[in-house]
C-alpha cells in the first residue's frame, strides 16, 4: 500500500498572488414589483467614488493629528533639552528585550485569546467605519432623487450601525485590557515611548466619532428636508471623515510593528509622529481596509436583505428586499474588483521593504494560506456573478445576453482550477514515475505565480462582463453608434484578455524571477481600462436608452443563498489574511527591533488558523444575528390586547 | 424558524468546507530560532560544518531565496568555491576579498558589494542586493555562526574549509534546533562510506548484509529512478512499501548534502547485476 505525503518542506509551497480582506445596511417602504426600485446608475457610481475619495481624505485630518502630536513630542524635546545629560539619553531608550518570563501566564493561550477579541473587534470596526460611508451615498442619492426610499433604507441601515457601534467599543476596551495584560513589555513601548500622544489623539477621535454618530442616526427625521438635510449631510460627512482617520491611525500601529520607522536599530524613537507613521506599508494598508471595509460591508448588508427577502409574506415586502439585496451585492462587488489592485500595492511594498518577508509570506510557510485565498476569492466570484445572473431574471430583456453566461462561467472554473493547482508536491513513486517529476509537465508551471495571475485578472474582467450584461439587460439602446460601440468595447475585452495573457506568459516564464512582477502592471492597467472603458462607454450609450419593465422580487430563493455566500467567504477571508498580513513578522514583535519571546511566538499549522478563522467568523456571525434581531425589535411594539406588532403599524392603529 | 435554520447551516457548512481546506494542506509550523549555548571547545570542523548546514538551513533563512525558484543563486546547486573566485575577479566586484572565504563573508555582511546580474532590486540596475545583512535583525547570524556556514558551503563540493574553529567560547551561540548533536563523526568520503556512517544495512540488505527490516537495495536501481532514491532517503515516510514498518529515521537533520549524494548515486548503481 502506497501512502502519500505533501511535502513538509517550504520549497514545496506554491507561490500565489496576492489579494485581501475586508464594510454595509439598507430598508425602505415596500412596494410592489416593477421599476420603481431604481437600478444604480454609472452618476451614482461615480458619487460611491467621490465619497471614497474624501473619505480616504480623512487622512489630512491624520496629518492634523500627527501634527497635533508632533507638537507635543517637540515640546517634550524641548523640555528635555533644558535638563542635564541623563534625561537627554533617557529619550533614546532602546526596546525592551522581555524575556519569557515577563509574559504573564494563565493558563490560556494569550495569543489565542487576543487573536480572537482583536479579530471580532476588526470585524465589526469594519462594519461601522465602512456602513457610513455608503449610507452617505444613499441618503445624498435620496435627496437628491427626491425619493424617500433611499432615505429610509439609509436610516436603517444606520440603525444597524448603531447596534454593532456598542460591540465595536466594547471588543475594542476588551482588546486593550488583554494587550496590557499579557504583553506589558510591547504595549508600555508602543504606547509611552513611540505613539505617545498620538493615542491621546486617538482616544479625542473616538469621542468626536461617538458624538457625531449619535446626533447623525438621532438627527436624522429633524434634518430631513430642505437646507436642514445639507446640515444633515454635512454631519454625515464629518462622521465620514473621523471614522477614516480613526482607520488611518490605528492602521499606524499595525504597520509600525510589521515595518517599523522613525526608530533606531535598537528601537529608540529618533523621528517625529509622523515619521513613525508614515512607515512604507501605511498607505498601501489604508487604501486596501478602506476598499475591503466596503465590500465587507456590503456583503453583510446583503445577508441582512437577503434573511429579509426569505422570509418575507408579500410581494411587496419581496420587491423591497429584493432590491436591497441588490443594492449591497452592488457595493460588495463594486469594491470588491479594485480590492486585488491594492492588495498588490500592499504586497509589492512588504516585498520592496523587506524581500525576506515578502517571500516568507508568497512562497514560505504562509503560502499554503493563499491557497485557501483562491478558494474563498473564487467562492466570492461565484457567488457574485451567480447573483448577477439569477437577477437578469428581474427582466426580459436579458434574454439578449444570457448566452453569454456559460463562457464567464467557463472562464471562472477554469480560473479557480489554475488558482488552486499548487506548484509543488510530493506523490507516491508510482505517481512521480508516471508523472516524470514531481512537477507535472503541464500542471507544474500553472503553480507558480504568473499562472496565477493571468487567472485572476481574467475572472475580473470577466466579471465585470457579468456586471456589464446585468447593467444592459433592462436598456434599449437608441443611439445610432450603438454597433460601433459594442464593436469597441469587444475588441477591448479581446485586447485586454490577450494583453492578460501575454503578460503573464513572457514575464512568468521567459525572464528572470525578479522581473515576473513586472507582468502585474501592464494586468493591472489592462484589467482597468476594461473597467473604465466599460463605464464610459455604457454612461454614453444609455442615454436616451429606453428602459425595460424590472420586476423586483422576481428572483429564485435559491440566488439569495449567494448573498449569504459572500458575507461568510468576506468574513473567513479577512480574518485569514489579517493572520498572514500579522504572521510575517514572525517571532517578532516590531519586526526586526523588537522579539516576541512568548510562548506563543511560532507560526502555528494550517489547521489551528483554519479553528481559529472559523471560530471568529461564527462568532461574528452570532453576534450579527443579535444585532439584526435588535435592530428589528425596535421596529416592534406590544399592543393591548393585540400582541405584538409592527410599530409603524401599531402607532397607525393607536 | 426555517429560514433561519437553512441559511445557517448553509453558512455553517460553507464555513466548514474552508476549514476542511486547511486540514488537507501540509500542516507545517513555524518555530523561533532558540538561542542555545554551545561549548565550542568541544567543535570538531565536521561538527561545525554541520551547524552551518544547519544554520543555512534553518536560522540563517539561507534557503528562502537561495534554491532553485530563481530568485536568488541556488547555492547548493553552484560550487560556491570556484564561483566565489570568479566573481572576484568580475569588473564589476568592488569588495576588498582575496579569498572565496573572504568573499562569502563580505556578501553577507555586506550583499551590495557584488551583486550578481539579474538579481538586483528592482530599478538599481544590479547595484543594490535585496538581501539583508545577515549579522543584523531579523536574521542576526554571530560572527562564529557566519564562519560556520562559510565552512559548511565550502564543505558541501568537497573544497576545502579555510575558515577556522572557533579558537573561544562565545557567550551565547545560536542554534536552530535543540536536538541537534553538537559533534557528528567524519564526512563519508563515499558511497560505502556513507551507507555504513548511516547504518542502512541494519534494516536494508546492501552490500553484504541480509537485513529484512526495509527492502533490499542490492537492486534498488533498477526499480527506482534516482529522483525516487533521493526522495526515499529525504523522506523516507512519502512512500511505504507494502509489507514493511514505517520506521526508517528521518535523516534530513544529520546527513549532510555531499554524503546524501553519494548515497543516492551508489544505490542508483545498484541493479542487481553486480559480481
Amino acid at each position: 500500500m502506497l501512502h502519500r505525503h505533501v511535502n513538509p518542506t517550504p520549497f514545496a509551497c506554491p507561490e500565489y498572488g496576492a489579494l485581501q480582506d475586508r464594510t454595509i445596511i439598507i430598508r425602505g417602504k415596500q412596494e410592489v414589483s416593477g421599476s420603481r426600485y431604481p437600478l444604480w446608475n454609472w452618476r451614482q457610481v461615480l458619487l460611491v467614488m467621490m465619497v471614497a475619495i474624501i473619505g480616504l481624505s480623512g487622512s489630512g485630518f491624520s496629518s492634523v493629528a500627527s501634527a497635533a502630536g508632533q507638537a507635543a513630542a517637540q515640546q517634550i524635546t524641548s523640555v528635555n533639552n533644558d535638563v542635564p545629560t541623563d534625561e537627554s539619553e533617557s529619550s533614546l531608550v532602546p526596546a525592551p528585550k522581555p524575556e519569557r518570563s515577563d509574559y504573564p501566564n494563565i493558563g490560556v493561550s494569550s495569543r489565542s485569546l487576543v487573536w480572537v477579541i482583536a479579530q471580532m473587534h476588526l470585524f465589526f470596526g469594519a462594519l461601522v467605519l465602512a456602513v457610513p460611508i455608503f449610507v452617505l451615498v444613499i441618503e445624498l442619492i435620496g435627496f437628491r432623487t427626491k425619493d424617500d426610499r433611499y432615505d429610509d433604507m439609509a436610516h436603517e441601515f444606520m440603525k444597524i450601525s448603531l447596534t454593532a457601534y456598542a460591540i465595536t467599543a466594547l471588543f475594542g476596551g476588551a482588546l486593550t485590557l488583554c494587550l496590557f495584560l499579557f504583553y506589558p513589555d510591547l504595549m508600555t513601548y508602543m504606547t509611552t515611548r513611540v505613539f505617545g500622544a498620538q493615542m491621546l489623539v486617538y482616544a479625542t477621535l473616538f469621542f468626536l466619532e461617538s458624538l457625531l454618530l449619535y446626533v447623525y442616526y438621532y438627527g436624522w427625521y429633524a434634518l430631513r428636508y430642505g437646507n436642514r438635510k445639507w446640515i444633515h449631510l454635512t454631519l454625515g460627512l464629518l462622521l465620514n471623515a473621523v471614522g477614516t482617520t480613526l482607520l488611518v491611525v490605528a492602521n499606524s500601529w499595525t504597520t509600525f510593528m510589521m515595518a517599523p520607522s522613525g526608530i533606531d536599530a535598537a528601537g529608540a524613537v529618533v523621528g517625529n509622529i509622523w515619521e513613525v507613521m508614515r512607515g512604507p506599508l501605511w498607505n498601501p494598508l489604508n487604501l486596501h481596509r478602506f476598499i475591503a471595509n466596503i465590500a465587507f460591508g456590503g456583503a453583510v448588508v446583503g445577508a441582512y436583505a437577503a434573511f429579509k427577502f426569505l422570509c418575507a409574506k408579500t410581494a411587496a415586502e419581496k420587491a423591497h428586499y429584493d432590491w436591497m439585496g441588490y443594492t449591497s451585492n452592488f457595493i460588495a462587488i463594486l469594491a470588491f474588483l479594485p480590492l486585488p489592485f491594492a492588495g498588490y500595492w500592499l504586497m509589492a511594498e512588504i516585498y520592496a521593504y523587506s524581500q525576506q518577508m515578502g517571500i516568507l509570506a508568497m512562497g514560505g510557510i504562509l503560502a499554503w494560506l493563499f491557497v485557501i485565498q483562491a478558494v474563498l476569492i473564487c467562492t466570492i466570484l461565484f457567488a457574485g456573478n451567480y447573483y448577477l445572473w439569477s437577477g437578469m431574471a428581474r427582466t426580459e430583456g436579458s434574454q439578449r445576453y444570457r448566452w453569454l453566461i456559460k463562457y464567464i462561467a467557463a472562464v471562472l472554473v477554469l480560473g479557480f482550477l489554475v488558482w488552486v493547482t499548487p506548484h509543488n508536491i510530493i506523490f507516491s513513486t508510482d505517481e512521480l514515475a508516471r508523472l516524470g517529476g514531481s512537477n507535472h509537465s503541464v500542471l507544474g508551471p500553472l503553480g507558480i505565480m504568473p499562472a496565477k495571475n493571468i487567472a485572476v485578472f481574467l475572472m475580473l474582467i470577466f466579471t465585470f462582463l457579468s456586471f456589464q450584461i446585468y447593467r444592459r439587460a433592462d436598456k434599449v439602446i437608441t443611439v445610432s453608434w450603438e454597433r460601433w460601440a459594442n464593436a469597441l468595447m469587444i475588441a477591448i475585452y479581446i485586447v485586454a484578455s490577450m494583453n492578460v495573457i501575454f503578460a503573464g506568459i513572457y514575464y512568468g516564464y521567459f525572464t528572470n524571477t525578479v522581473y515576473k512582477v513586472g507582468s502585474s502592471v501592464m494586468q493591472v492597467g489592462s484589467t482597468l481600462v476594461v473597467i473604465v472603458s466599460g463605464v464610459v462607454i455604457d454612461t454614453f450609450l444609455f442615454k436616451g436608452a429606453k428602459t425595460l419593465p424590472v420586476s423586483w422580487g422576481k428572483i429564485s430563493g435559491r440566488s439569495q443563498y449567494a448573498l449569504f455566500a459572500l458575507p461568510v467567504a468576506f468574513t473567513w477571508l479577512m480574518a485569514l489574511m489579517g493572520y498572514v498580513r500579522s504572521s510575517v513578522r514572525t517571532h517578532w514583535h516590531v519586526y526586526a527591533v523588537m522579539k516576541d519571546n512568548s510562548s506563543d511566538n511560532f507560526i502555528p499549522t494550517l489547521k489551528h488558523v483554519g479553528n481559529m478563522v472559523t471560530f471568529t467568523t461564527v462568532l461574528f456571525l452570532m453576534f450579527l444575528l443579535f444585532i439584526f434581531w435588535v435592530a428589528n425589535l425596535s421596529g416592534v411594539k406590544q399592543v393591548p390586547g393585540l400582541g405584538l406588532a409592527n410599530r409603524a403599524a401599531a402607532e397607525g392603529v393607536a | 424558524m426555517t429560514v433561519l435554520i437553512k441559511t445557517l447551516g448553509f453558512s455553517l457548512a460553507l464555513m466548514l468546507i474552508f476549514t476542511v481546506v486547511t486540514y488537507v494542506l501540509p500542516q507545517m509550523k513555524g518555530e523561533a530560532p532558540e538561542d542555545r549555548d554551545v561549548d565550542v571547545a568541544a567543535l570538531t570542523m565536521e561538527s561545525f560544518i554541520s551547524l552551518g548546514e544547519e544554520l543555512y538551513l534553518g536560522k540563517g533563512t539561507c534557503t528562502l531565496c537561495h534554491n532553485d525558484l530563481g530568485r536568488a543563486p541556488d547555492l547548493l546547486a553552484l560550487n560556491v568555491v570556484n564561483t566565489s573566485l570568479k566573481r572576484i575577479g568580475d569588473p564589476f566586484y568592488q569588495g576588498h576579498a582575496m579569498d572565496a572565504a573572504g568573499y562569502l563573508r563580505e556578501s553577507m555582511l555586506d550583499p551590495d558589494v557584488f551583486v550578481v546580474r539579474g538579481f538586483g532590486k528592482k530599478g538599481s540596475d544590479d547595484t543594490e542586493s535585496p538581501m539583508s545583512a545577515i549579522d543584523k535583525p531579523p536574521i542576526q547570524l554571530s560572527d562564529v555562526e557566519i564562519s560556520a556556514i562559510i565552512a559548511f558551503l565550502q564543505a558541501k563540493d568537497g573544497n576545502p574549509v579555510t575558515v577556522a574553529l572557533p579558537a573561544q567560547t562565545p557567550a551565547s551561540l545560536v542554534a536552530a534546533d535543540e536536538k541537534t548533536e553538537p559533534i557528528k563523526p567524519m564526512l563519508a568520503q563515499n558511497g560505502k562510506e556513507a551507507i555504513a556512517k548511516y547504518a542502512c544495512a541494519a534494516c536494508h540488505a546492501i552490500l553484504d548484509t541480509e537485513a529484512a527490516i526495509g527492502p533490499g537495495l542490492n537492486d534498488v536501481g533498477k526499480r527506482l529512478s534516482i529522483d525516487q532514491i533521493r526522495e526515499s532517503v529525504i523522506a523516507p515516510n512519502a512512500v511505504i512499501v507494502e509489507g514493511y514498518p514505517p520506521v526508517m529515521p528521518d535523516l534530513s537533520g544529520t546527513m549532510v548534502v555531499k554524503e546524501l549524494e553519494l548515497i543516492v548515486r551508489f544505490l542508483a548503481e545498484q541493479t542487481g547485476d553486480q559480481p
